[in-house]
């Protein structure tokens, strides 16, 4: 494994709570320029959770530790500058803003960022080049933001912006992709271009492991009860794909862990 | 040139040019007396009839009590009721006086120097003129009298006509402020679209408005013949600053057989006003009446445009928008009286409320039992932006015909923070986030306006959007 003299995103001892029911427990992580994470896990584990606490959504109060990216700490920063710093989260279940055309979101998602506004012309053919990318009718872009969009058009969405916004780190919550053939194949379209296009960082929030065929995985985390139980390498997928989590939650259930 | 007044309680008699002696003076300080209905009636040159109408109207005014439901109009100065009549004593004349907030807005807007002193009230008459007369021109070469309902009536031939309709749909019998209206109106639009008649532009009436300095009781009455169709916009965003704080107009609307007439007005009072606005229309076989209304100003509003479907297959739409901020309380929304078969209504309000803001949504759908066939459906959503401020709604039916279909939905609610927190995960700030929800959230309203008035109404949410995260 390649030691990094300073990770990209570092989590140290986050403890975070949702309605005073604390949800992760001294969370430590970091993930470096490049590599591909994946964070695996049962249902319930706290996974999504975690991926909203880096993006910093207000719902979860963070008790203790800190969130540094990008050598600065993010702990306190409101999510709009999180993201203008660089760090991206794909929804699992994206709202929908009736009244509001995407195109019109677009635009405001990258007005203002160096390197990324685009004028008029410039941004309607960077859309369409990503939209072909990702199998995409243009006409989409016209229509009010994931009012009435299928769960296939909402991830190619969801992937469009990854593309168009280009974050340094994005952390793709696909919990339940697996369900749909069609979206879990949008979103390996999509991180494939983004591998492709950037030098960016992944890390994929997931308890299906079909989504992570053909994909290099540096790094995997797992998660059970809002503790990180076990960290290894890509080995640990098939060992998973076999096995499942049930040991784990045993071990994490009081059973001693094995090294 | 209008002379200045510091403030509306000061009363300094030469300001009205008033012949009376002491005596009239002090009952001028009382409140409305037929003596001052008198002068205004002389002052304007009106036939006898109206004067008359004037008089019954100023008896039932003084009979009547105000509104015993609604928001709270105490705060209404009605002791001091004629400084709001008396005309050229409520508008301000020069740009100075104009205040900031307004001017603020214009600044904001981006409304040219020129334009904004000119909607203001106080540039050149000569612009304003102009624009005018061209519209006016188009109109008149298709048969359309578009001109002051006041000149109108100088007219033998509109005289007659307007003697025929003038407040038969609001009859000064049916409330206090109608009547006051009867007696004191002044100012206003008159237009007549002949029969068959379609004109491909809309007329805009803040020309006159501000051109005239009508104001505080405009009478406009709008006849669109049979086949005929119109779009008439009332006094957009026109701001209205006058030093009075009270606003009763009165609007007359009659649509003939298988006409259309499309009536859209964004209100921007100052939000010291009053608005105790009534407005009516009339719908013969098969005629449309479409009605597109937003309401930002003013502290208090009363308004329920209101539709009677006289004639079989009659249609009525009616689309709004009501945004209450700080200090407002607006009860706003609509009437219809199904009255004949087979009409159909569609009502679609948006409501928000903001720091502390009052919305209320009040409509009223009666079926007489000659409506039998018809349908109305009725939706209305509120938009809450803060734990402050309160919406509610109140709809009334009464429905006396058989094989009547009749729907009513209501959603209130907030913005909901998963949609905040989406917004801003993509680098949205927080108050743009909101904006956009909100501008959202209207835009069923606003994609029905012509482009700039619909570019202007979402500056104005942004406006008031402005600082609305603590």
């Amino acid at each position: 494994m390649t030691v990094q003299a300073t990770p990209l995103l570092s989590l140290a001892g986050v403890t975070a709570s949702v309605d005073e029911k604390a949800i992760l427990h001294g969370i430590d992580l970091e993930v470096a320029a490049g590599e591909t994470h994946v964070l695996m896990g049962p249902n319930g584990a706290g996974k999504s959770t975690m991926g909203h606490v880096i993006m910093g959504d207000p719902v979860y109060t963070l008790d203790a530790g800190a969130i540094t990216f990008d050598g600065e700490d993010i702990s306190e920063l409101s999510c709009d500058k999180r993201s203008r710093a660089g760090l991206f989260l794909s929804f699992q279940a994206p709202v929908e803003i009736s009244g509001v055309p995407l195109s019109s979101f677009l635009r405001a998602s990258i007005a203002g960022r160096p390197g990324l506004e685009m004028k008029g012309r410039e941004f309607r053919r960077r859309v369409k080049e990503l939209a072909a990318e990702l199998d995409m009718d243009v006409s989409y872009l016209n229509r009010e933001l994931g009012v009435g969009f299928s769960g296939g058009e909402k991830k190619k969405v969801e992937m469009l912006q990854l593309l168009l916004l280009q974050p340094k780190l994005a952390i793709l919550d696909e919990t339940d992709s697996g369900l749909d053939v069609d979206a879990l194949s949008v979103v390996s379209r999509g991180m494939d271009a983004y591998r492709r296009t950037t030098d960016g960082s992944l890390l994929i929030i997931t308890h299906n492991t079909r989504i992570l065929e053909h994909l290099h995985v540096d790094r995997v985390h797992v998660m059970v009860g809002g503790r990180i139980v076990r960290e290894g390498d890509a080995e640990l997928i098939p060992w998973i794909d076999e096995h499942g989590f049930e040991s784990f939650e045993r071990e994490a259930a009081g059973v001693p862990m094995e090294a | 040139m209008a002379k200045k007044r510091s403030e509306v309680a000061d009363i300094d008699r030469s300001l009205y040019d008033f012949t009376y002696g002491e005596e009239g003076f002090e009952r001028l300080d009382a409140g409305l007396t037929p003596d001052i209905v008198r002068e205004i009636s002389e002052r304007k040159e009106e036939p006898a009839w109206m004067l008359d109408f004037r008089l019954k109207s100023l008896e039932i005014y003084l009979k009547k009590s105000g509104p015993t439901w609604g928001p709270d109009i105490s705060g209404l100065d009605m002791d001091n009721i004629v400084t709001y009549v008396k005309p050229n004593t409520d508008q301000r004349s020069d740009w100075e006086s104009v205040p900031d907030d307004i001017k603020d807005t214009f600044e904001r807007l981006g409304i040219p120097e020129a334009e904004r002193s000119y909607l203001a009230g106080v540039g050149a008459q000569y612009d304003s003129e102009l624009v005018y007369h061209n519209m006016q021109d188009t109109a008149a070469k298709m048969g359309i009298v578009y001109s002051g309902i006041e000149e109108a009536l100088h007219e033998p031939k509109w005289e007659a006509l307007i003697r025929e309709r003038f407040m038969t749909l609001i009859p000064p019998t049916d409330h206090k402020f109608a009547a006051l209206h009867g007696a004191v109106w002044s100012g206003g639009s008159f237009v007549y679209v002949p029969a068959g008649t379609k004109l491909d532009f809309p007329l805009q009436s803040y020309f006159r408005l501000n051109a005239k300095g009508a104001g505080q009781f405009e009478h406009t009455l709008i006849i669109v013949e049979d086949d005929a169709d119109l779009h008439f916009i009332e006094g957009c965003s026109a701001p209205k600053y006058n030093v009075a704080n009270l606003h009763a107009g009165a609007v007359e609307l009659f649509v003939g057989r298988r006409a259309h007439l499309r009536y859209s007005t964004i209100e921007n009072w100052s939000k010291n006003m009053y608005n105790l606005n009534t407005k009516r229309a009339r719908v013969e076989e098969a005629g449309e009446i479409e009605w597109i209304s937003g309401s930002f100003g003013s502290h208090v509003g009363y308004l329920y445009p209101m539709s009677i479907l006289a004639g079989r297959r009659a249609k009525s739409s009616f689309t709004g928008i009501t945004f209450a901020g700080a200090g407002q309380n607006l009860d706003t929304g609509c009437k219809v009286v199904l009255a004949a078969p087979e009409t159909t209504a569609t009502v679609e309000t948006k409501g928000i409320s903001k720091g502390g803001g009052i919305q209320t949504f009040r409509s009223s759908i009666v079926a007489t039992p000659e409506a039998t066939g018809s349908a109305a459906t009725v939706s209305c959503s509120s938009l809450m932006l803060d734990a402050d401020s309160r919406s509610d709604t109140i709809p009334a039916m009464d429905i006396r015909a058989k094989n009547v279909d009749i729907g009513h939905e209501a959603t209130i609610g907030r913005i909901g923070d998963d949609k905040i927190f989406y917004l801003m995960s993509r680098g949205i700030s927080e108050e743009e986030a909101r904006t956009m929800i909100v501008n959202g959230f209207a835009s069923p309203v606003s994609k029905e306006l012509p482009l700039e008035y619909a570019v202007e109404m979402n500056n104005l949410i942004k406006l008031e959007m402005e600082g609305a995260v603590g």
